[in-house]
């Protein structure tokens, strides 16, 4: 599996993704400047966690009309599988290659610390490693995860399977104590309408390897190797 | 000439930062604070002199990127 790491000025995520791709694909990932007008042939595409242009304006609205994004959204459009984390997820949404937005956290505070989400559905080039109900403990690092969405524009992500994880506590119930950030229906992970896009909030590529603390991340990236390679 | 746009959170949309600035003229004695919203507010000056064309202009900058049309409102002045 071939794979592009899209890079912002003020990405900080970037890194911890590529040394996962290569570690995992055994491929290195191919670093690619905001300022590139077009992709390099891959599979899959990341855009990493981060901070891109400061979070200047909103978190993620800059980099979304930055010159490679519009590469991104085409061959996006084409069926290329694109992974949006964090930051990535935030820039996904202010593309309109997701529905909703993230928005300021509830409690005001940023929240860097291990949580827990619970697996949607194991029907995708992103989970399918997983299976359905599976916890699967990620940390989250960011400000602006609060996820929103009109109820008729959340109606259609439920009845279309679009939401592919769920904050949740240890056992896997979805409740309000376990939703870290506010986040509207506890949506810890959006899919597009082909499922060939994620924008997930937590970093998975930051619990691929035992020598992280933990392994949990691993399984999304084996199913895309499984899916794409 | 400067076309003035003020972004808001649409009604409805959880404020945190007004909620908690309302808590704070609350602690400094400021009775009576029904409700606070944050926004922002954005000057463009633009080499544009028709009013008309300028506003167009800035209609499509709001729709495109100063604000998010899911979660915020704008005004534009003049209106």
């Amino acid at each position: 599996m071939k794979s592009a790491v899209i890079v912002f000025p003020g990405s900080n995520c970037d890194r911890d993704i590529a040394v996962a791709l290569e570690d995992i694909t055994g491929t290195p990932a191919k670093m690619v400047w905001h300022r590139e007008t077009e992709l390099p042939e891959v599979d899959l595409v990341v855009l990493p966690g981060g901070f891109s242009y400061g979070d200047y304006l909103r978190s993620g609205a800059m980099a979304a009309v930055s010159p490679i994004m519009r590469a991104v959204k085409a061959e996006a459009d084409k069926g290329l599988a694109v992974l949006g984390i964090c930051n990535g997820f935030q820039i996904l949404t202010e593309a309109g290659m997701l529905p909703g937005a993230l928005m300021r956290n509830r409690d005001l505070k940023f929240i860097n610390r291990v949580i827990t989400t619970r697996v949607e559905t194991s029907q995708s080039i992103f989970t399918n490693k997983y299976a359905v109900g599976d916890v699967v403990a990620v940390p989250i690092a960011n400000s602006d995860g609060n996820y929103f969405a009109d109820e008729a524009t959340l109606d259609t992500l439920e009845s279309a399977g679009q939401i592919a994880f769920r904050y949740c506590d240890a056992e896997g119930r979805v409740t309000p104590e376990a939703n870290p950030n506010g986040s509207i229906r506890n949506i810890a992970g959006l899919f597009n309408k082909t499922k060939t896009v994620l924008g997930y909030m937590p970093h998975p590529e930051r619990v691929y390897d035992p020598l992280l603390g933990g392994t949990d991340g691993l399984r999304l990236f084996q199913s895309l190797v499984g899916a794409l390679s | 000439m400067k076309v003035k746009v003020l972004v808001t959170l649409k009604p409805g949309v959880l404020d945190p930062q007004g909620t908690a600035i309302g808590h704070a003229l609350g602690t400094l004695g400021f009775d009576g604070v029904r409700g606070v919203r944050q926004g922002k507010f954005i000057e463009v000056d633009l080499a544009e002199t028709d009013p008309e064309t300028a506003r167009a202009t800035v209609r499509s900058m709001c729709e495109k990127l100063l604000a998010n049309t899911v979660i915020e409102n704008y005004a534009i002045d003049p209106a």
